[in-house]
Parts: C-alpha cells; sequence; structure tokens
C-alpha cells in the first residue's frame, strides 16, 4: 500500500505534459491495444446500436457520438417478449450441458492422461476429427431421430446435442491439463487407500482446478453462444437467448438496435461469470506455457 | 514384518521384457535394496510389487498370501516416490493423514497418529505449512512420515534421495536405516547408487537387464561377486580387469583386483606410468596406464610422492585377485 502510493507520489510530481504525449503515444502503439480495439470493435458497435433509435442505428455513415440516447429498445426486448424464458431457457441448457460435459469428460480425461493405451493418441485425433464435419450434414438424420424420440425442442434435447458437440474439445482442453499433473501423486492416493472416485474429487481436482474452471467457462460459453443447433430443433418451449435475438431480424424485417439489445443483454450472463472467475481462467488457460 | 516372495515374474512392455523371470525372497524387517544401471527394471519390480502395475507372468506373495488381485492399498505397503508425490494442495497434516481419513479413521485417532509421527520425524512444527513451503529434505521426510502412519507391513521406496544434496544425503540414509531397524520394519529400496545400497542394506539385489545378476550382504557381493558385472559395478572405484596373457598366467579369461589390493612394488609385474592423481586428503586414487596401454586405478596413501608421468610398478595381492572365464563367470565362487 505505502509502495503504491509513494511511486504514485513520485509519478505526479514528473507528470509534464511531455510525458503525457509520450504515455498516450506509447499506448496507441502498442500492438495488443490495437488488436482488442479491432477484438472489441463489433461489441462497441452493438453497445452503441442499442441506445439509438431503429433509424439511427442504420444510418450511414454511422454516428458514434451525438445521437439520442435512449433506453427504449432495453424497455421493448424485456417487456414486450419473452427475454426471461429465453433466458431461463438459456441457462438451462447451456449449464446442464456443461455439467454434463464434465461429468463425462473429466474421467474420460483421467483415463487418456493416466491410463493410456497404444490408442489413445488416435482417440484423441478422432475424436476431433468429428469436429470437421459440418452440423448441417448431420441435420436431416438429427432431427429425424429427435422427431421420432420426443427430442425436439425439448431442454433435454438441446442439452444432449450441445454436449456431444462440445465434449470432444472439453476432453482435449482436460486432457491436456491433467498431463501437466504429476501422475505419482495419483498412485501415492492409490497407495494411501483413496478410491477413484477420492482420487478423481479430492487429490485430482484440486490440482486441476484452474483447468477444470477454464474448461467449464469454454464450454459453457460455446454452449451459450450456440445457434446452429438452437434455431433449428427449438421452437418455443426450449429456444434459447440466441434463438430469442435471430427472431428481432424476423420475419416483420430487421430491428438493428432491438436485434443489439437482446445481444447486450444476452452477452451480461456470460461477462458476469467471466469476471468472476478472471484469475483462475488466466491460469488455467496458460496451463503448462509457464512452469 | 512381513516377508515377499516373487515366483518367476516377468513383465513385458509392448516388445521389451522389461522383468525377466524374477525369482527372489524378500526377507521380514530386513533392509533389501535393489541396485543396478539406469534402465534394468528396478522401478517396474517396484511397482509390479507395489500393485501400481499388473504382473504378466508368475506370483506375487506377500506373508504367503497371493496379491494377483489384491489392489494396491490392500496390500498394506507404503511407497516413498522419488518425487515425493506430496498433494500440493493439502498441509503436512493432511499429506500425513490422508491415507488414515479415506479409511474412516476417527478424527481423533487420525490426529494422535499424525503427531506421533510428526514428532519421530521431527515435522511437528510443520504440520500446518503446504509442501511448496517445505525444503527438500522436509518434504522428503513428509513423504517418509506418509507412509510411515499407515504402520505398513513393508516400506517401498525408489531412489528417494536423488533429489538431495550429498550432505543431506548422507544423513537421510542414516536416518531411514535407523527408523527401518527401530520399527523392524520390512524395506526395498531401490538405487543405482552402489555406495548407497552398500551403506544401507542387509541384502542387495543387483539387476542388469531385467535379471537378477547376484543377491547377497553387502560384504559377501563385495568380497565374492559371482559375476564380472556385479564385481565392475559394485565397488568405487570400480574393479580394475586384465585380460589376455596376464589372466592366462592365472587360469582365467578375465582378472579383476580392487584398486586397494594393489601395492606399491618397484619389482612388481604390472609396470606403468603415472596419468592423473586425484587427491581425497587421506588416500589418493592414481590413474595408471600399464605398458600394454590398459588403464588401471590404484588407491595409496597420501604421504605417497606421486606426480604424473612418473614410472610406477605394483603387485596385486594375490589372495584378492578374481578370476573369471570367456562367460565372465567367476571361477572361485560356486
Ligand atoms: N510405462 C512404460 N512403458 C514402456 N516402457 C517402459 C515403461 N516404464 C518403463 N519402461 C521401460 O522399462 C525399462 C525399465 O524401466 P525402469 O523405470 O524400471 O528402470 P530403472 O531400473 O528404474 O531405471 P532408473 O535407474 O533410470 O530409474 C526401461 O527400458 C524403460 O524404458
Ligand atoms: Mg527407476
Amino acid at each position: 500500500m505505502s509502495l503504491h502510493s509513494s511511486s504514485f507520489g513520485r509519478s505526479a510530481a514528473h507528470w509534464t505534459p511531455n510525458a503525457h504525449a509520450q504515455f498516450l503515444r506509447h499506448r496507441v502503439d502498442d500492438p495488443s491495444v490495437g488488436a482488442a480495439f479491432i477484438v472489441a470493435f463489433p461489441l462497441l458497435w452493438a453497445l452503441l446500436a442499442s441506445f439509438k433509435t431503429e433509424l439511427e442505428a442504420v444510418a450511414f455513415p454511422p454516428r458514434f457520438v451525438g445521437f439520442s440516447w435512449s433506453l427504449d429498445n432495453y424497455r421493448q426486448v424485456l417487456g414486450e417478449s419473452d427475454y426471461l424464458g429465453a433466458l431461463r431457457n438459456s441457462i438451462i441448457i447451456a449449464g446442464g450441458s456443461s455439467l454434463l460435459t464434465l461429468l463425462l469428460g473429466v474421467p474420460a480425461a483421467w483415463a487418456m492422461a493416466f491410463a493410456p493405451t497404444r490408442h489413445t493418441r488416435a482417440l484423441l485425433l478422432w475424436m476431433l476429427s468429428t469436429k470437421m464435419l459440418p452440423a448441417v450434414g448431420v441435420l436431416i438424420p438429427i432431427f429425424l431421430f429427435y422427431r421420432d424420440w420426443g427430442l425436439l425442442d425439448t431442454h433435454l434435447g438441446v442439452a444432449l446435442l450441445l454436449t456431444a458437440g462440445n465434449l470432444p474439445i472439453a476432453i482435449w482442453m482436460l486432457y491436456a491439463n491433467f498431463k501437466e499433473v504429476p501422475g505419482e501423486i495419483l498412485e501415492a492416493a492409490r497407495m494411501d487407500g483413496a478410491s477413484l472416485t477420492q482420487e478423481i474429487l479430492i487429490v485430482l481436482a484440486p490440482m486441476a482446478a484452474p483447468g477444470l474452471a477454464s474448461t467449464f467457462f469454454l464450454i459453457f460459453t460455446l454452449a451459450w453462444n450456440e445457434s446452429f443447433w438452437t434455431l433449428n430443433i427449438t421452437t418455443t418451449d426450449a429456444t434459447t437467448l440466441t434463438a430469442f435475438i435471430a427472431a428481432f431480424s424476423s420475419p416483420q424485417g430487421l430491428f438493428w438496435a432491438k436485434l443489439s439489445a437482446a445481444s447486450m443483454l444476452s452477452i451480461v450472463p456470460v461477462i458476469v461469470i467471466g469476471w468472476l472467475c478472471q484469475r483462475q481462467l488466466v491460469s488455467g488457460l496458460t496451463f503448462g506455457a509457464v512452469k | 514384518m512381513s516377508n515377499i516372495v516373487l515366483e518367476r515374474v516377468s513383465k513385458r512392455f509392448g516388445d521389451t521384457l522389461v522383468t525377466d523371470n524374477i525369482d527372489l525372497v524378500i526377507p521380514a524387517g530386513k533392509f533389501t535394496v535393489f541396485v543396478g544401471p539406469s534402465g534394468c527394471g528396478k522401478t517396474t519390480l517396484l511397482r509390479l510389487i507395489a500393485g501400481l502395475e499388473d504382473i504378466d507372468q508368475g506370483r506375487l506373495l506377500i506373508d504367503g498370501a497371493d496379491m494377483g488381485q489384491t489392489p494396491p492399498a490392500a496390500r498394506g505397503l507404503a511407497m516413498v516416490f522419488q518425487s515425493y508425490a506430496l498433494y500440493p494442495h493439502m498441509s503436512v497434516r493432511a499429506n500425513l493423514g490422508f491415507a488414515l481419513k479415506v479409511a474412516h479413521t476417527p478424527p481423533r485417532d487420525i490426529a494422535a497418529r499424525v503427531e506421533a509421527v510428526a514428532k519421530l520425524l521431527d515435522l511437528s512444527a510443520l504440520l500446518d505449512r503446504k509442501p511448496a513451503a517445505l525444503s527438500g529434505g522436509q518434504r522428503q521426510r513428509v513423504a517418509i512420515g506418509r507412509a510411515l502412519v499407515r504402520e505398513p507391513k513393508a516400506f517401498l521406496f525408489d531412489e528417494p534421495l536423488s533429489n538431495l544434496d550429498a550432505a543431506l544425503r548422507s544423513q537421510m540414509r542414516i536416518e531411514i536405516r535407523r527408523l527401518q531397524q527401530d520399527l523392524g520394519i520390512t524395506a526395498i529400496y531401490v538405487t543405482h547408487d552402489q555406495a548407497e545400497a552398500m551403506t544401507m542394506a542387509d541384502q542387495i539385489v543387483v539387476f542388469r537387464e531385467g535379471r537378477i545378476e547376484q543377491v547377497g550382504a553387502p560384504l559377501e557381493i563385495y568380497r565374492r561377486p559371482t559375476n564380472r558385472f556385479v564385481a565392475g559395478f559394485i565397488g568405487s572405484p570400480c574393479m580394475n580387469f586384465l585380460s589376455g596373457a596376464r589372466a592366462a598366467a592365472f587360469g582365467a579369461t578375465t582378472i579383476g583386483f580392487r584398486p586397494e589390493h594393489l601395492r606399491l612394488d618397484a619389482s612388481g609385474e604390472l609396470r606403468g606410468v603415472v596419468r592423473t592423481v586425484e587427491h581425497l586428503g587421506n588416500e589418493a586414487l592414481v590413474h595408471v596406464q600399464l605398458e600394454d596401454d590398459t588403464m588401471i586405478t590404484a588407491r595409496c596413501t597420501e604421504d605417497t610422492a606421486l606426480h604424473p608421468g612418473a614410472p610406477i610398478a605394483f603387485t596385486p595381492d594375490p589372495a584378492s585377485i578374481h578370476r573369471f572365464d570367456q562367460d565372465n563367470r567367476a571361477l572361485d565362487v560356486g
């Protein structure tokens, strides 16, 4: 604390207009600032658009300042459509499928990392290769199966599909994380009499916590933002936020400003979760990079 | 106190036979050391005994009971890993008590046992620290303590001291040995350091390429190696070997003599030139190039004035010459 205030005091004492210019130039020159701006630009655009009227939102050239700020879009999205219902569906589907993915992925990754066979590598590659197939390639068969099994437009149906889609990614991430855990520690637990469940839950999980958190966050985000399956196999009962947002572009025409407001409302939960587990995430995503 | 018996135990990884038909008795209450060059299968054999690997062929008996289908924890053995393998997210106290906790021991008994072991190993002041906040020697003691808490039938050590510096290593060597003797517990200790094997063992098992070369008490192995490999592997600096006419004179393909069994003798038949001298303070190791270019090493007293380039001659003590046949088997040992 004292260190912080003293360094602050010193820099304030040396603060000259020249230094100020240098500081600015440094910030603008920094490539990561530029990259961050490019990545965030569509988001900023949507954020601005969400406060505009529909007319201003489509105006060209676009105005970044000097339009009349209003919360009307938010009011309409929240009031006149079923935002809360879609939010609830998204939470159930994304949360449920992410938990299910971990439930299946952790034991699978444990086996691959700590009890590999000579087929493990091939299996890992094969799993990933399923992600190379465009989803639309299996839309018809899945749609027909789902229709016959009564899974269309149900939470369970969507969650199962998203689980199947995210499982390979989750297993890859967990596998890479578990590989960093020394196997001898798990063997020590086995010698100490821990059951397999205890070995995974009380020994492995705490050591791999950052990896588990970042995997959960990634697959939760992927499930939250998934729109191909949610658009194609839900209609009313299980529509998620992504389907809800898409509804603003049809069929009565494109409502750009309301669509932006709905998008903003739908990413808030993800941003909140991301913010809350920020520290775990950073150490999880760089797991292995720093030793 | 338990004895461990291996009967024709084999294990292969892919195409390589890592342990080949091992027959061995680990006597109860004794300190048995597995020694051998890197990659000879010592760790694998220890893991087979622990149950961390499955035996392909053969039987493992602990106190006469076949352990083929017994999971690691139920064998009653405790293992101390080379990397210590402490649980990094748990305090020393939780590390020591883990085995008791998963066995549903009442918390009060766990606390008592943990305290007792901590006291024995001088860890009482460190019980609330995490492993990351301990020194190497302290971690080592926690690893040993974790094994002790379970009151195992036998201890399995896999090169437990190789991560410690030389001073700490010799200190821990004595501590482990004393602990084992005080408790009278069976121990198997893997090392590739023959000095460790010599100083700690009741029984040494010398391995090479998945096979046992010799089993015996340290001095027996030192004095009566059954083959040239064991003769060369045990003892430091290692035994000198001569072949050709000199060996033939003794009726052998190869003869060997240890550095301490060479006597400086101006009229000795081993003539050569001093190449290097290693001064150890109490003695000197003299590396000599013989007339036929063979290098030999001799252990001399420090007061012998020797310098590189000086001519020198030795006589080996005839009673201490080891003779080996063309298959490298010792001729004088049954
Ligand atoms: N899981 C495994 N898969 C395939 N080969 C293995 C495996 N574990 C060990 N090996 C091989 O088995 C042989 C014996 O290995 P082991 O670890 O038992 O040797 P070691 O005597 O303990 O050596 P060191 O002194 O270096 O520890 C080696 O050639 C090793 O490459
Ligand atoms: Mg080894």
